[in-house]
């Protein structure tokens, strides 16, 4: 599936040297981490893309960089979808926030920090948001131990 | 033959162990308190509303404060972040009072074992009967409900030791 409104992204992207695919019936944007505000700017405020959906993240643990850090937007007038994917590597786990774009970021940006440890520049609360305060490590890392528990009460005997 | 006792047939006296006496009064007036978390919700709403009725074993009335519950019923998955919550409920209850772990997450965390959930509420707090399912047929819950009347029925009531 794709539409006119992907069809001009697509384009438009392309003339700025960006490569994209369609896949699963939205338009898959890989980035590099520096770009990802400029490109979000143009998604909101030229393409119409008013809702931004989910930040989260995937661990390929040996490769490098190790993250990618995965966000999709929807248009709620053309009810396409896109995807913008960026490679973070572990030593340097950041990428820039959305929240000045959109505020529904910030939450998700803290369930991303909660579960990867991706920090995100701009997003000043990055409190836990799942998790609790003193919970060590990032549980969905491909490293953290399946079984391993952080109990906040002590067991009985 | 006169008699000065007439038999009227009214129910005048009957003998019983004072600790029978009580576990039956007390048997038959559970006050939950639903300490509800995931999906064994909408059983447990099956199983106390009109088709299974608990309120045929005196269990149907919930109670929201636990001060004045005497069953905890935790119904669900109780995570690590949670627990201390739990904790707190439980103490807060009133003795004389029991908890049923409803459904196998209460149980034994069920199959989950990762870093949220806890495997068990029995980890944390003192349990007096186990529902196993995922979730429990509304028949297991009215087993469970059974057996814990025996269990109150059957035990020593410190209420009437001592003077009384």
């Amino acid at each position: 599936m794709s539409s006119d409104l992907l069809e001009r992204l697509r384009a438009r992207l392309a003339d700025e040297g960006r490569e994209s695919a369609f896949a699963h019936g939205l338009l898959a944007v890989p980035l590099p981490r520096e770009a990802l505000l400029d490109t979000v700017k143009l998604l909101k405020q030229e393409f119409g893309f008013d809702l931004f959906l989910d930040v989260t993240a995937v661990d390929w643990p040996g490769r490098d960089p190790r993250f990618d850090v995965v966000c999709h937007f929807y248009s709620t007038r053309d009810h396409v979808r896109v995807r913008l994917k960026m490679g973070v590597p572990e030593a340097d786990p950041v990428v820039d926030s959305l929240v000045p774009l959109y505020g529904s970021a910030a939450f998700m940006e803290r369930e991303c920090h909660d579960m990867y440890g991706i920090r995100f520049r701009g997003n000043e609360d990055l409190r836990p948001i799942l998790l609790y305060e003193g919970f060590q490590g990032h549980p969905l890392r491909k490293d953290y131990p399946k079984d391993r528990e952080q109990p906040l009460v002590r067991y009985r005997e | 033959m006169s008699h000065d006792h007439e038999k009227t047939g009214a129910f005048e006296y009957l003998t019983t162990r004072k600790d029978e006496l009580v576990g039956w009064a007390r048997k038959f007036s559970l006050f939950p308190y639903p300490f509800v978390t995931a999906c064994c919700a909408m059983e447990f709403m099956s199983v106390s509303s009109t088709m299974y009725d608990t309120d045929r074993f005196g269990a149907a009335l919930p109670r929201f404060s636990p001060r004045q519950s005497d069953l905890l019923m935790v119904v669900g998955t109780v995570t690590h972040k949670q627990a201390p919550i739990l904790k707190k409920v439980y103490e807060q209850m009133c003795e004389p009072k029991w908890v049923m772990a409803f459904g196998v997450c209460a149980t034994s965390g069920g199959f989950y074992q990762n870093y949220a959930a806890l495997q068990g509420i029995d980890k944390i707090i003192p349990v007096d009967v186990y529902i196993p399912g995922c979730p429990p047929r509304p028949e297991s819950v009215i087993d469970g409900i059974m057996q814990l009347q025996e269990k109150i029925a059957g035990s020593s009531h410190p209420i009437i030791s001592g003077k009384f």
